[in-house]
């Protein structure tokens, strides 16, 4: 378990390096640069700027000199920044996860900027997530239970129309049935809990539906196996036969999910925060495109995606925990 | 109620149907039997002639819908089962009738150790507590041969074999000492040796705890030396209904004398092929008006395409369902001169 566990995190080394390299090299091939904006800088100004960030070097020392950064280097006589984490070996100093400062936001670094705009994804995330899985398993279970009824039909109808609105089309609408026609909540930014609901709802609602769905199938499948009629023979009521006996096996696809589902969430948050004007990863994300701010897409980028791998690295030890026949190697 | 003739189980002209989408599935069809206390009854038949549909109509276990037991008695004891209130059911299934099914590996919970779904059983219907019931599972462990019972308890089904889970299904079925025990192909899913010592175990305890039992096979040769009669069905009827004894020595059925003929005999040359009834059973949502096993039957005339065969009693306990019963009968009867 313990091996399983560290190979995994090992492998995210080279997955992370890959995904940076590649963000690198699409902003690079990108027509296009952070200076080459609206405003027209005098031509000896720009080659100070680039001189200051290494950009007159060729592509590859380039490569090397931010791969250095956002990994590991020594730091060279003389050089002081206060980025990244650093700490000395005897006469040396190493500095690691260095993603430099942002071009567009002059003097903050791209740490400090992901550090500050974090929060407001995270408790987005995590409270539609939450929402997410909740509502979703308990509508699952129930039109499970209660198959081709009202409540089933009800259910599922819901899900469907969750999952074919799209969130930038259902914000909008729950912006303007709730803030600008029942003026129940604000409309948008952040505040207090009746801010976050409107984004909440918006971003858990396609991932709530397909909970809903995944979990009415799996229970529907689970509760048609050999074991849960052994579980009836025994004289449990149905209560116990679904809870102790169903749900387990029921809920094993929802959790095959929840890592793309959280990857999804990550991705929402960028359309919801926008919607909503919330000042989240998300929408420091959509700026820093539009800006061609290359150290903070970076950052940013990578920030994320070793985000989900370690998500999906936990998704998979929470199968072990459920389902007993599972053995990590 | 006490009950004066010791009959534990009384079925009458019990039919069980299914609504799909091919029509009324009409899975047992007029099936009446009896079991005494301390007997074991075999119910023998082809693959889909009701078996399970029969006994899981017994245990109220049939899924509703799509199918709904449509007419008929089941007398448990002198209670009537169907017109019990399933609450009522749920306090008989498992404590007074128990059920152990085809398939070991799936039957039991995957993702629960076994001592939770041992004790589940007594804690729910002996009113066991935690201890009580974790001694009785161990025990009960132990009844059915698994000598490492303390260790293995806390196991999960998997790291079980085929033949020890059916062990543990066993154990399940047993922990409450129940009147009636339903096997449904309990060695069916195992291989040949390890089903000699899962009939052997049954048999044992049979003996020990003196409960009645239905043996579900489809496999003659399984229920030679366990059952005392039995009952052959076909396309959800009775074909044919005699003592053990009588059944093997003077069959006075077609479809009988099929089965018969196919099950393996050791004593026969290794090589040769094993015989098979010709044809594959009928759909029961589309029965003709005759004998629906005429179309493979060796003795066929042009009344069993069109009338419908009656149930002709040969003996005192021995029925069969053909228009020619008797005629078979006395060929059988030839025949085991003969030898
Ligand atoms: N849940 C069900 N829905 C529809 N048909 C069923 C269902 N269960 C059993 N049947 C039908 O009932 C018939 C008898 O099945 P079964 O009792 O399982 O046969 P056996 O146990 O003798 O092999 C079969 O034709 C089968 O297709
Ligand atoms: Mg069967």
């Amino acid at each position: 378990m313990l091996s399983f566990i560290l190979k995994r995190l090992f492998i995210i080394i080279p997955m992370a390096l890959l995904v940076i390299t590649l963000t690198w090299a699409l902003i690079r091939i990108a027509p296009g640069s952070f200076y080459s904006g609206e405003k027209q800088l005098p031509p000896a100004i720009e080659e100070n700027i680039k001189k200051k960030y290494g950009l007159d070097k060729p592509w590859y020392s380039q490569y090397l000199l931010m791969l250095g950064n956002v990994t590991c280097r020594t730091l060279a006589e003389g050089e002081v920044t206060k980025n990244g984490l650093q700490f000395s070996i005897g006469q040396t100093t190493v500095k690691c996860f260095d993603f430099g400062d942002s071009l567009k936001y002059q003097g903050q670094s791209v740490n400090e900027i992901i550090r500050r705009h974090l929060p407001y994804s995270v408790t987005l995330g995590i409270l539609a997530y939450l929402l997410a899985l909740v509502i979703g398993l308990a509508a699952g279970i129930i039109a499970a239970l209660k198959q081709n009824s009202p409540l089933d039909y009800g259910s599922m109808a819901l899900a469907m129309l969750g999952l074919s609105l799209p969130n930038f089309v259902l914000g909008p609408i729950l912006v303007l049935v709730f803030a600008l026609g029942l003026h129940w909540l604000p409309p948008a930014r952040w505040g207090n809990l009746s801010n976050v609901i409107l984004p909440v709802i918006t971003l858990a609602a396609i991932y709530m539906a397909y909970i809903a769905r995944l979990t009415r199938a799996g229970m529907l499948e689970v509760m048609r196996s050999d074991y849960i009629r052994t579980a009836r023979a025994k004289g449990l009521n149905e209560t116990t036969v679904l809870l102790k006996h169903g749900l387990r096996g029921g809920i094993i696809p929802v959790v095959s999910f929840t890592g793309p589902a959280l990857a999804g969430l990550l991705a929402g948050t960028v359309v919801v925060e926008k919607v909503f004007a919330i000042p989240g990863l998300g929408n420091i994300f959509i700026q820093a495109v539009l800006n061609r701010d290359e150290p903070l897409i970076l950052g940013i980028v990578a920030f994320l995606s070793i985000l989900i791998m370690i998500f999906n690295l936990a998704v998979d030890i929470s199968y072990g925990f459920l389902d007993p026949r599972i053995r990590y190697e | 109620m006490t009950n004066h003739n010791g009959t534990i189980l009384t079925v009458n002209d019990l039919k069980t149907y299914f609504q799909t989408e091919d029509g009324i599935v009409k899975a047992v069809d007029g099936i009446s039997f009896q079991l005494q206390k301390g007997e074991t009854l075999g119910i023998v038949g082809e693959s889909g002639s009701g078996k399970s549909v029969t006994n899981l109509s017994v245990m109220r276990l049939i899924p509703e819908p799509p199918g709904k037991i449509v007419n008929g008695d089941i007398i448990f004891d002198g209670i009537d089962v169907r017109e019990l209130a399933i609450d009522e059911v749920r306090k008989i299934r498992g404590k007074r009738m128990a059920m152990i099914f085809q398939d070991p590996m799936t039957s039991l919970n995957p993702f629960l150790r076994i001592s939770s779904q041992l004790m589940e059983v007594t804690r729910l219907h002996l009113g066991h507590n935690k201890k009580q019931a974790y001694d009785h599972a161990i025990k009960m462990l132990k009844t059915v041969g698994i000598s490492d019972a303390e260790e293995r308890i806390d196991s999960y089904p998997h790291e079980f074999s085929g033949g020890m889970r059916q062990r543990v299904m066993i154990a399940m079925a047993l922990s409450c000492d129940p009147e009636l025990l339903i096997a449904d192909e309990p060695t069916t899913a195992l291989d040949v040796t390890i089903q000699a010592q899962i009939l052997e175990l049954i048999k044992d305890l049979k003996a020990r705890m003196g409960t009645s039992v239905i043996l579900i096979t489809h496999d003659l040769g399984v229920v030679a030396g366990m059952t005392e009669k039995i009952i052959v069905m076909y396309a959800g009827k009775v074909f044919e209904q005699a003592p053990t004894r009588e059944l093997f020595a003077t069959p006075a059925n077609p479809y009988t004398k099929g089965l018969l003929k196919s099950v393996p005999d050791p004593a026969h040359e290794q090589g040769k092929e094993l015989y098979q009834i010709p044809g594959l059973p009928p759909d029961v949502a589309h029965l003709p008006p005759g004998c629906p096993f005429a179309e493979r039957c060796g003795y066929v005339q042009e009344i069993c395409r069109t009338e419908y065969p009656p149930f002709i009693q040969i003996n005192e306990d021995h029925h069969s369902l053909c228009h020619f019963a008797r005629e078979v009968y006395a060929e059988s009867v030839q025949e085991r001169q003969a030898k």
